[in-house]
């Protein structure tokens, strides 16, 4: 019981995807602008990531492993078409706002990255909480990044008024640039930084060291 | 629902022959003997990459089949929706459907002629007519301002009637922006010139720049603003920052978007176009004359 706990609650801080592994960076910054947006997309997410490596570890003892990366991508790409297919019949409005980015995520590093990584040598059960955990790191990663994206940048929550907006009478001047794609780099870096501050083991051996020179013997004598 | 059911029976009738049936027998022996193949055979990497092949086909097509009549009901909604709000009659808790089965009726219109057509009204998709060369005319490079290529030459357009008097005309435009095709409607009072209102649907501009088109305030300025001038000119278009009421023209000017210039300009340029000769010029003229 212990190890499904640590499977599903590791990824949301200790190994998170978006910011430990950075992967899935591309829709975090698509589709953060609005929170109703990104809960989807989040949803839609976890959904494909925790059938597709239960579906994949299903069958991951019969994988032919010169076809293995086609077939894991044909399972992956036919859940996202059939979540597609189910925004569009019952969530018509988010699903045109979300436009292609539900597609991509066949192409979302993180699906492929858990069915390569966990659904290829775990059983089914472990593999679907693996997938649910990395797909709740996704979206706690993108539900904030939203909150700050949205707040700011519309002064709304949810489409719900909370910094009454100037050009409504209010007080509140928008800050554009948070609509825009780059505001969401800036939140993620600041996020990464936080967690890596709280969790000091997160961050990286530095690739090189650079050479202090005012005691170096290097350098031209 | 009686053919579901129908559906429904023959499946299961189906799949209790199947369990009789020889040749499931048989396709039962061979799958063990594939499972029992090495991983790498030839043989099983095609097998499983087929029978992967046919359950993902089996899956996606029933979630495809399954859900259209959803999905086709949500896109015509969401049709009519945009059509209530571009005529002024959508408030909260409006009934979709109602409002506009009462107070709305779709034609069709022969561009060049500005004649109506007959024609199957409800099944006529102005956007797949566009793209078929039946039924489009591609447009010059002089004549292309709004940058669309070829638009169709039938338009679908939607008279606000109350009794017998047309209130208003609802026009389909649409035209390229800074990153998208941006559609929209255009409403116009019955007399062809004054604007009523303007929305776009299905546009893929900047958010918080020129994805304001819309913004129901910005949208709110079109209100009374005239399309054409004493000599006919389209003279409807956007200008840079905020509008002068107190100059002369200011009736054909609305502020253009802040930080969009290039939006600007395209719904600039596709008010020209669709209000022109080579757009519904010769349909407002005839809708004019008729009264």
């Amino acid at each position: 019981m212990s190890d499904t706990k640590k499977v599903l609650t590791d990824p949301l801080v200790n190994n998170n995807p978006i910011t430990l592994q950075v992967l899935g960076i591309c829709s975090a910054l698509a589709v953060t602008s609005q929170m109703s947006t990104s809960l989807i997309m989040a949803v839609a997410l976890t959904a494909v990531t925790a059938c597709s490596s239960a579906a994949i570890s299903s069958i991951r003892n019969h994988i032919p492993s010169s076809i293995r990366i086609i077939v894991q991508m044909t399972i992956i790409a036919s859940l996202v078409i059939i979540v597609d297919q189910v925004l569009k019949a019952f969530v018509y409005d988010i699903s045109k706002q979300l436009s292609v980015f539900v597609g991509l995520i066949i192409t979302n590093c993180i699906v492929m990255g858990r069915a390569e990584a966990y659904a290829m040598k775990n059983p089914p059960m472990a593999s679907f909480m693996d997938g649910i955990g990395n797909g709740l790191g996704y979206s706690l990663i993108l539900v904030i990044v939203a909150f700050f994206r949205e707040l700011f940048g519309s002064g709304t929550l949810l489409g719900i008024e909370i910094f009454p907006l100037i050009k409504n009478g209010g007080w509140y001047e928008p800050n554009g640039m948070m609509l825009l794609p780059p505001s969401a780099f800036f939140i993620i870096g600041v996020i990464i930084w936080v967690f890596r501050q709280w969790k000091p083991d997160q961050n990286e051996a530095a690739d090189f060291k650079i050479m202090d020179i005012s005691h170096g013997e290097g350098g031209h004598h | 629902m009686s053919n579901e059911k129908k559906q429904c029976k023959t499946m299961s009738a189906l799949c209790e022959k199947l369990d009789k049936c020889e040749h499931y027998q048989k396709f039962a022996k061979y799958r063990d003997h594939i499972l029992s193949l090495g991983n790498d055979s030839l043989e099983k990497t095609i097998a499983i990459a087929l029978s992967l092949c046919f359950v993902c086909a089996i899956l996606v097509s029933m979630a495809a089949v399954a859900l259209r009549p959803l999905q086709v009901e949500n896109k015509a909604m969401d049709m009519k929706k945009n059509i209530l709000d571009v005529a002024g009659l959508l408030q909260d808790g409006t009934d979709i459907h109602e409002a506009f089965a009462e107070k709305i009726e779709a034609k069709l219109v022969d561009i060049a002629t500005g004649d109506y057509v007959e024609g199957n009204v409800e099944t006529y998709d102005q956007r797949k007519a566009a793209k078929d060369v039946a039924q489009n005319v591609v447009l010059t490079k002089e004549q292309d301002i709004a940058s669309i290529k070829r638009r169709a030459k039938i338009a679908k357009v939607y008279l606000v009637k109350n009794g017998n008097d047309v209130k208003s005309i609802i026009l389909p435009v649409h035209g390229y922006g800074l990153w998208s095709t941006m559609y929209g409607f255009l409403a116009l009072d019955a007399d062809g010139q004054t604007v009523q209102s303007i929305n776009f649907y299905d546009q893929g501009e900047t958010p918080g720049l020129g994805a304001e088109v819309v913004n129901p305030n910005w949208r709110a300025l079109w209100k009374n603003k005239k399309v054409y001038d004493e000599s006919g000119k389209v003279s409807l278009g956007l200008v840079k920052g905020l509008v002068d009421t107190n100059k002369a023209g200011s009736e054909y000017q609305v502020d253009g978007l802040a930080g969009a210039t290039l939006t600007s300009v395209g719904v600039t340029n596709l008010v020209k176009y669709w209000m022109s000769q080579e757009g519904f010029a010769a349909y407002l003229d005839k809708v004019r004359t008729k009264g």
